[in-house]
This record gives structure tokens, sequence and C-alpha cells, in this order.
């Protein structure tokens, strides 16, 4: 059943609304017997906190598909949020169109603050609650990342299992501001609510192969909170990452136009060539960009132009 | 007056970014002034600029103490005013959001790290900032509440007000925030009235606030006429938003600086089809405005007031 969550007036004949689609299952049976002891379970998937991050939209898709085709495995209650910001998806805003705000800084927002204070206050009381809830980001346009469970160190103890089976590539405990204070996850942790940040892919994008392996990794998930009783597959053995030391950043020493050279995703030895800086005025290199260490090389720039100190990508040791 | 390099870093597409600082007289690294961070803080690059005239001329009529230097960095982001973006023009970055920076970081984080560099040695930052909403305010200082307890010099500035404010999660990548916290720097946010247009009125009065500052330390000798007995503003307790419950054309009834009692109306709320009134804000308490919301089309729960109370 589509719920609102929040809505609110704008200033000329229009509402922004924010909407969650509701599907409680039964397991099968016509009602919701005791002998199903987890009915009462919930789980929120969760997505469009950025509006040009769409790689969770197919995924809010799939898992319904799927969940629709076979009702009588599903038990308990999957509360589906395709998108937190609507606006920005709609204007192909990373923010919130006319605040100009990153949304997932607004967290826990406030029942009596600002419009967009109110709108995370509401969101954040809905999601409250949920076994689990998932916040499903893609990366920025500017670099592409692994198939990855972001979790703050606070919250690893309650989380780390769960990110585990969710079928990634990678489980990255994340100190940075991402999953930091004023962000949904973090939020949501610290009301209680376990919750885990997906980061894939690049924005203003969706990878069907991603939205695959994001899909039966929530299948997994489910199973594991005991609201799932179809098949799924055996999740991916994630690498996973608990210290910042063996995390190195890659930024661009000198402005000008990325030439890839590598992968993301692969893994790459000491002194390779991850790619090449090169001036398209002159017809020269101006760097070669080669990799600081040995490892796994789980974020790449996807986005060519460069200033001196953009990401070029990050490797884990 | 000395012209130094702050920040000098080639671009591919464009110009070198670039980041000047003026210096005036020579010892004691005693007090900086960090302009405009983004591209429509038109205001506070015309005070710094304004600053940088009035230093040199009291520098050239021998009016600098001996024994003090004073840095101005009248903008730490020229590339946005000159594209008119707000935020850094590729990524929509908010350098006063990157602090305390990063000399490996990013390009914003990297800018952030080097503005630290150059001010860290002194031992007062001036910021002039802006509110992340549009509207007009009383001009005043804000300072973060720390363990550094400097309320006494935050009055040398004689402004009006002196507001201070626990800081919450995301000003702790604020400039102020990090000058107090990393480098022991008394650090002061300047508000003037304005942000995206020039008022030349509160322009002076904040490059006075400034001059009196310097004078109070005895860094500068001349004479600087004006100024407030401050009044000690406690965010928390002293000041209450007023916020609109509907959304529509803001017709203000008021300005910043009037006094006002509870039941008084303070701004209308029409609707933009029709012009009937949807709203009328009323203040709920004896007071002075402090902030006024300034866009024509105000959104529901949007603050369009700050009350400081009458005690």
């Amino acid at each position: 059943m589509v719920k609102t969550v929040v809505s609110v007036d704008l200033p000329v004949d229009e509402k922004l609304t924010i909407k969650k689609n509701s599907i409680t299952g039964t397991g099968g049976a016509p009602s919701k017997p005791a002998s199903l002891p987890n009915t009462a379970k919930r789980f929120s998937l969760v997505t469009g906190i950025h509006g040009d991050e769409l790689e969770g939209q197919a995924v809010c898709y799939e898992v319904q598909r799927r969940i629709a085709a076979q009702p009588q495995n599903f038990c308990g209650t999957i509360d589906i949020y395709p998108s937190l910001n609507p606006l920005g998806m709609d204007c192909i805003t990373r923010g919130i169109p006319a605040f100009d705000l990153d949304m997932n800084r607004t967290f826990p927002g406030d029942d009596d603050g600002t419009m967009t204070e109110y709108i995370a206050s509401k969101i954040l009381e809905d999601i409250k609650g949920s076994d689990f809830a998932l916040d499903i980001h893609a990366s920025s346009v500017f670099v592409r990342e692994v198939p990855q469970v972001r979790i703050p160190p606070q919250f690893k103890e309650s989380t780390f299992d769960y990110a585990k089976c969710l079928n990634m590539d990678f489980v990255w405990i994340q100190r940075n501001a991402s999953v930091q204070e004023n962000s949904l996850v973090y939020t949501l942790n610290q009301s209680g609510t376990p919750c885990a940040v997906i980061d894939i892919g690049i924005g203003m994008n969706c990878n069907p192969s991603h939205t695959s392996q994001l899909t039966e990794g929530i299948f997994c998930l489910l199973k594991k909170l005991g609201m799932w009783n179809g098949e799924t597959i055996t999740p991916r053995n994630p690498i996973c990452c608990d210290d910042p030391e063996r995390i190195v950043e890659i930024s661009a020493q000198h402005a000008g136009f990325f030439m890839r050279k590598a992968l993301c995703g692969q893994r790459v030895e000491q002194g390779q060539t991850l790619g090449l800086i090169i001036d398209p005025l002159e017809g020269k290199i101006i760097e070669e960009v080669v990799s600081p260490a040995k490892g796994f090389l789980f974020t790449l720039r996807e986005y060519p132009i460069l200033e001196t100190g953009s990401t070029l990508g990050r490797i884990l040791k | 007056m000395n012209e130094i390099s702050i920040i000098d870093t080639p671009a591919f597409y464009r110009d070198n970014f670039r980041v000047r600082g003026y210096t005036f007289g020579s010892g004691k690294k005693s007090v900086c002034i960090v302009g405009p961070m983004r591209g429509n803080e038109f205001q506070q690059q015309f005070i710094a600029a304004r600053l940088v005239s009035r230093l040199e001329q009291i520098e050239q009529a021998g009016e600098l103490q001996e024994g003090y230097q004073i840095l101005v960095i009248p903008s730490v982001n020229p590339y946005s005013f000159n594209t008119k973006k707000r935020f850094w023009s590729i990524n929509n970055n908010d350098i006063n959001r990157a602090f305390p920076g990063n000399a490996e970081g990013n390009t914003t984080k990297r800018i952030a790290n080097q503005i630290m560099q150059a001010t860290s040695e002194y031992e007062f930052g001036i910021h002039l900032c802006s509110f992340y909403m549009s509207g007009t305010f009383m001009p005043h200082i804000k300072i973060f509440k720390s363990e550094m307890d400097y309320i006494e010099e935050a009055k040398k500035f004689k402004m009006q007000y002196v507001q201070i404010r626990t800081p919450r999660p995301f000003e702790k990548t604020t400039l102020n925030y990090n000058w107090q916290a990393k480098n022991g720097v008394k650090a002061f946010s300047l508000y003037s009235s304005a942000t995206d247009y020039i008022d030349r009125t509160s322009a002076h009065t904040v490059q006075r606030a400034i001059l009196l500052f310097l004078k109070s330390l005895n860094i500068i000798k001349t004479d600087i006429p004006g100024g407030y007995e401050s009044v000690i503003l406690n965010s928390q307790e002293d000041i209450i938003p007023i916020r609109a419950s509907a959304s529509g054309f803001f017709e203000p009834k008021v300005k910043v600086g009037f006094e006002v009692s509870a039941g008084d109306t303070l701004a209308e709320i029409h609707d933009p089809y029709n012009d009937k009134i949807v709203e009328e804000i009323k203040s709920p308490a004896d007071g002075t405005i402090f902030y006024q919301y300034s866009d024509p089309l105000v959104y529901s729960h949007s603050t369009v007031f700050n009350l400081v109370l009458k005690k």
C-alpha cells in the first residue's frame, strides 16, 4: 500500500510528497497466524537521498517484483522508500533544490525546524523501529565505486553480520563524513535502528548487473531476518576493512584530462599504471598516475576532467 | 603593505586558481581577516577590499604600531565569483565545510588546508561570513562555545551583538571552529546585514568594528569613533526563531532592528495565485528583529525572523 511519509506545500501550487510502499506478507497464510513468529519484522529499503544517485531505483522495483511473484515466501513488512529527495531526482540535483543542502547532513531534523529539518524528522520517525534499514547510494558522477557496504564504526556490532550477507564485494567500516553525524545511517543507528549504507557504481546511472547483485543480497538479508523463505544465493564473501591505515587515497597532482588504464575492482601492483593525465591542447602526457601500493582498487575516477587534488582512486592495501 | 601568494594552483581549462593575501606591519602575527569562501558573498568581498584600502592608508600614515602583523585574505574563492556559482564550481562543495582540510585531499580540502596553514600562527582570526539562507541580519559577531574563553575580547569590536553558540555537528567543518579547535586561534565570525548585494552602511559598520578591535589591541594608533556596548546573546536562550506555517509570497511588515511587541504583525504570506492572505505572522513576544528572511517566495516551516527577546 502506497503511503505518504510527509507532504509539505511548496509556494506555487505544488506539494512536495515523500512516499513509501508498505508491503506486508504472511508467508502464504490468509492472515497473520501465531505460528509465523516473524510476521512482525520490518525491513526498510531507502534510496534517493541524493538526487543524482539512481542505482537504487531498479532495486526497489526488482525486490517488489520478486516478492509479488512468490508471496508465499515473504512474511513481515517491507517499507520501500524510492525517493527521499524527489525534487532532487526530478531536477538531476544532488542536494535539495532551492535549499542547496545535502539532505544527508540534515538528520535527525527537527519537527519544529525549517522545511528540510521537518522533512528529515518525519522520515526518521517513519523508518525508526525497523529491524533493519538499508540506505542505497550510488557514487557521485566523479568516481566509480565497487559494490560495497559502509557502516559507521560506532555501530559495527549491530550491523556487521547483516552487512556481510548483502552480496557486496567490500564491507568498509568507514570513518568519513558520509556515514557520520547528521547522516541518515548514523542517526538511525544512534536511535537504535540498525542501518547500513550501500555505495555502488556511479551517479546518474543504473547498471543492471548492480541491480541484480544487490537484489540477491537483499533477499539473503531478508532470509537472515527471517522474512524470506524462498531460494537465495550464497552471498559473496566480501573483503572487509576496519583499519583506516589500509586505505590509500590517490589524488591528481596536476590538472588535466584523465585517461583510465585500469579497471575499478581489479587488484593492482605497486607502480602499476592506473591512468594518464593528458594535455589535449599540446598533445602531451602531463602525469602518469601509478599505483602507490599493491591492493584492491575499489574506487576509480570516471569523470575525466581533473583539478589538482581531484580524487583518482582508493586502494585497500 | 605586502602582497603574498597563499595559493597558486595551475588549472587546465582556465587561469590558475589564486588566493592572495595582504600583510600590514611586521612582527607578532596578531590578527588575520579572511574574506568570502562562497561565490555570492559580494558584501563580504567588498568589506575585505575596503579594509585592505583602509589599512594601507593607516600604514602609510605611520599609524600602525611596530611589532604587529595583520593579514587580510580578500577572497578564498575567486573561481566561484567569476562563474557566478555559490559553491566550488566543479562539484558544488562548500569550502567552509571542508576544514581543517587535507594537504593530500580533494581540491576544496586542499584549499582549506592552505588557508589553515597561512593563518594558524595568528592570535585572532576573523572570518567575514554569510548565513546559509538568504536574509538580512543585525550586524553581529558569532563565537562558538569552547574551552577558550574570549568573550571579553569579542566585546572589543563594539558591535551591537555578540552571539555565542554551541557548534552543531556540521559546523565542526567550518574555518571558525577549526581555528579554535586545531590551532588555538581566537576565532570570530562577523556577519554583515547583506550577502549577495552591497550594503555600504552595513559594510562600514563591520569595517569600523574590525578597526575598533585593532585599536583596542593597540595595533593601530588611529582614532576610530563610534561603536556600541555589546549585548551578549546566548543563542539557545536569548534568540527565538519565528517560522512560517504556509508557503507563498512573503510580505514583511517590519525590518531588521525594529522593536516589536507580542502580537504585532510581522509579515503576511499571500497566495501566489489570488493574493489572498494565507497567514499572518505575529510576534510571539516582545523583542528586536535580529534576522529577516528576504526572498519573495517563502517555504512553509522556514525561519522568517529571529527575535532577540526583550529582557
